[in-house]
């Protein structure tokens, strides 16, 4: 870890391009198959290009079972020389795209589709919430199999009582969150969502109550990964990747989760974007739970640890605000498509730094940072990542 | 402060009796070292044996040093809750019918952090006292209670799914001719059970404590021969729906192994009585218990049996006695798993030789009725699976945990004391 003698390399010449998101539903017969067919050949009709064109692909979901990547390369028609499967749940955009972005620039593949997409049938959340993890199973559903709301209640009443937050910080996070999900067509939260209604809502699991918790859909987000001049040959609006970080377990030692991977790795996300928190324009935080954004906002280098609910307090976080964060309404008012939850900040992100996000759209949105937070395997989320993405003019 | 729960009132029958659902009872074979100990009521973890780091959860290779040596140590039971929350909505049933419900996160003294339930007593931020206790699905889950005792503690509701305490329950002793019968009865009687019925075969047949039996409060004689199956499925039919704990003290027991017998007269009423007399009452009480192990406030709880430690490790001296409570031993482990869709507790309480007339030619230590009464009714408010009662049945467990063949040979060096 310390005295890493190589620099790494950057991530020149390889670009993401063909944003996909298939509308989410609350509740779906169809299978976590008929999902990510979907998201995959919306992309690749945006991208101009056939399934016999994609020699990468990338598949990210909880709901496959028992197919894996694998078995989705017989089902969908797919011959790819290049192929993954990411367990990581919320850190699975970022995670794809940087092994993607590798296999690309190496030449090891052309087009990696990046593909995350889950069904939420009725009972499915109940089903995957008792088997997630070994630990999961052994040594937190037994208590009250709250799942990860209660999980998230023991973090966040454990932030409050740290560092003073109070119910209004978060209530700010998911208010600014569904301001932004009304303009965005597909969100499955179309009522506006008002400080009073938040403070007000049923508790679910102390402290956290109804408007804190995300809800689960059906869904699917893709992007490909291709080299930069097939993208301009094509004509296709695309993002390039100027950093990444990636931690797993990091900070064991803390009695609970106060801060995440990025902490451990945040100088080096700037340093090889050559680039500064100020020059962000927007931020997409993995935000199932918006004690977690605020961990990010944090932890990303945006204000110092503790300063979060002072951080909310001062910015505007709409995509007309001067802090734009999670301007599809992220999660939380878009709705959790299973690990497609991973994708749909980054997802957002290529939009709005190619300008292509429409209604959502901020601005002047040249460079966007992406974090991705996934798998409370136990007590905490282990998975963390974040890249910075900048559009052509950029 | 808790509040102290008051007698259930009178069920009605027209209502629909309450099924019993149960937490989540799957666990990985490391996690199910959580288990074997709260059996036995006992905090453990696991314990690095190259580094001593303290696991948790359970795993199979130390988080520290990659050592699979993980063995099961005692842990120091202090802790402070750092964080906490109160499950309202839950995707178990179990947890459904029982919001709100307090879980918290523990930060042990012993190192780790732990996910927990938590008694309504433990002030936010609070230290804690860990307990490891069987749940209703029969695994180990781990539970902070206050770290000084306070009033009316364990009625606590959490807690009490977790205990099978006598408070309020109606009790079943089998044999009330047995010498434990009426300390028996009076310790269920102290812990405030409701109803104490005490089986009497051959009522018409004198016995020297029956008065004192029938002078102890809320105890009723009825008529129970556990060698006789229309005997108990008349008295299951009559008592069988209000039966909340069971406890087996029926025993014969003579002297002798085999050869210094000369028939098999003596071994067939150790079967009749110690085997087949659990068979019988199991057969006859589990159904009705089975059912109602969630009916409130007074729901069957659990059923107790009184068995030999020579159950681990046949003593000759008592050769084919030990054979007979073996025998049992082994049917209980049955009526362990049949009980658990129920989240009714098997507990078996072991002994050594007891204090009575069958085991007067033995030398001390022995087991006073008092002190096994003592054993059983704390068992049932810690909701323990296994008791060992007394100094001779704690060493032979050790023993026969330590290297079942060398205990064998030891016991053949044993003459039990000259009998």
């Amino acid at each position: 870890m310390a005295g890493r003698s190589i620099a790494r390399k950057s991530y020149d010449g390889v670009v993401l391009a063909a944003p996909a998101t298939v509308p989410y539903q609350r509740f779906s017969k169809e299978t976590a198959h008929w999902w990510i067919a979907r998201a995959l050949r919306q992309s690749l009709q945006a991208a101009g290009l056939s399934p016999r064109d994609v020699d990468g692909f990338s598949v990210a979901s909880f709901s496959l079972f028992p197919d894996t990547a694998v078995g989705l390369t017989q089902h969908l028609g797919l011959t790819p020389r290049w192929l993954d499967h990411i367990p990581m749940g919320g850190a699975s955009g970022v995670a794809a795209l940087r092994r993607a972005a590798r296999a690309v620039q190496a030449g090891d593949a052309d087009v990696v589709a990046c593909v995350s997409g889950d069904t939420n049938q009725v009972d499915s959340f109940r089903r995957m919430l008792s088997s997630f993890s070994r630990f999961a199973q052994d040594a937190s559903y037994p208590y009250g199999a709250g799942g990860p709301n209660a999980c998230f209640a023991l973090l966040t009443d454990h932030y409050m009582t740290t560092y003073g937050a109070t119910r209004e910080d978060f209530g700010r996070i998911c208010v600014a969150q569904r301001d932004n999900a009304l303009k965005n067509p597909h969100a499955v939260m179309k009522t506006p969502l008002t400080l009073e209604q938040y403070l007000g809502a049923r508790m679910i699991s102390d402290p956290i109550a109804l408007f804190d918790c995300v809800m689960p859909v059906g869904g699917a987000e893709a992007f490909l990964v291709m080299r930069e001049e097939d993208a301009r040959a094509a004509g296709l609006p695309h993002a390039h990747i100027r950093s990444t970080i990636e931690r797993h377990n990091a900070f064991p030692d803390d009695p609970i989760q106060m801060r995440g991977g990025w902490a451990m790795d945040v100088d080096e996300l700037y340093a090889m974007a050559d680039a500064r928190p100020d020059d962000i324009d927007l931020l997409q935080t993995y935000d199932d739970y918006p004690v977690i954004s605020m961990m990010q906002i944090e932890d990303l280098g945006f204000c110092a640890k503790g300063e979060g609910p002072a951080f909310v307090r001062a910015h505007d976080l709409t995509i007309g605000g001067d802090f734009p964060h999670n301007t599809s309404g992220g999660q939380l008012s878009a709705g959790q498509a299973g690990a497609a939850g991973g994708f749909i900040g980054l997802v957002e992100a290529i939009r709005q730094v190619t300008g292509t996000a429409g209604p959502t759209q901020v601005a002047n949105a040249g460079t966007a940072l992406v974090s991705g937070f996934g798998v409370i395997n136990f007590d905490r989320g282990v998975c963390s990542n974040a890249a910075i993405i900048s559009g052509a003019a950029a | 402060m808790t509040s102290p729960i008051v007698p259930p009132p009178k069920k009605d029958p027209q209502q629909r009796t309450r099924i019993q659902t149960l937490p989540a009872g799957a666990r990985s074979r490391a996690a199910l070292g959580l288990t074997a100990a709260a059996a036995e009521g006992r905090f453990m973890l696991q314990v690095c044996a190259e580094c001593g780091a303290v696991q948790y959860p359970p795993r199979d290779a130390c988080s520290n040093c990659l050592s699979v040596d993980l063995p099961w140590k005692d842990i120091a039971p202090g802790g402070r809750l750092i964080a906490e929350t109160t499950v309202r909505t839950s995707t178990s049933t179990y947890f459904r019918e029982r919001t709100p419900w307090r879980v918290g996160t523990v930060r042990l003294d012993a190192g780790p952090s732990v996910i927990c339930h938590v008694h309504g007593d433990v002030a936010r931020n609070g230290p804690v006292h860990i307990i490891n206790r069987l749940d209703k699905s029969g695994q180990g889950v781990l539970f902070a209670l206050p770290a000084e005792r306070t009033q009316n503690m364990e009625d606590d509701p959490q807690l009490r799914e977790l205990t099978a305490n006598p408070k309020f329950r109606r009790v079943l002793i089998t044999d009330g001719r047995s010498e434990n019968a009426l300390a028996l009865a009076q310790a269920f009687a102290k812990a405030e059970a409701s109803i104490i019925f005490i089986g009497e075969a051959e009522g018409w047949r004198p016995y020297k404590h029956r008065e004192a039996l029938r002078a102890v409060p809320s105890v009723q004689l009825v008529p129970l021969d556990v060698t006789d199956t229309s005997s108990v499925t008349e008295l299951a039919a009559e008592i069988g729906g209000k039966t909340d704990i069971l406890v087996n003290n029926a025993r014969f027991m003579r002297p002798g192994g085999i050869m210094a017998r000369g028939d098999t007269v003596f071994a067939r009423d150790e079967m009749e009585v110690n085997y087949l007399g659990l068979m019988r009452l199991a057969q006859a009480f589990g159904p009705a218990m089975l059912g109602r192990g969630a009916d409130g406030g007074n729901s069957a709880a659990a059923w107790v049996n009184i068995l030999s430690v020579y159950a681990y490790a046949n003593m000759p001296a008592l050769g084919a006695f030990s054979a007979s409570s073996a025998a049992a031993y082994s049917l209980s482990q049955c009526l362990r798993a049949e009980m658990r869709p129920g989240g009714i507790r098997v507990m078996n309480v072991y002994t050594g030789p007891t204090d009575d007339d069958w085991h007067q030619p033995l030398p001390p230590p022995k087991v006073a009725p008092s002190a096994l009464a003592r054993a059983i009714v704390a068992g049932l408010k810690d909701g323990l699976e296994d008791v060992f009662v007394g100094d001779v049945a704690q060493d032979l467990i050790d023993r026969w945990r330590a290297g079942p063949k060398i205990l064998e040979r030891e016991m053949s060096e044993n003459d039990g004391g000259g009998a």
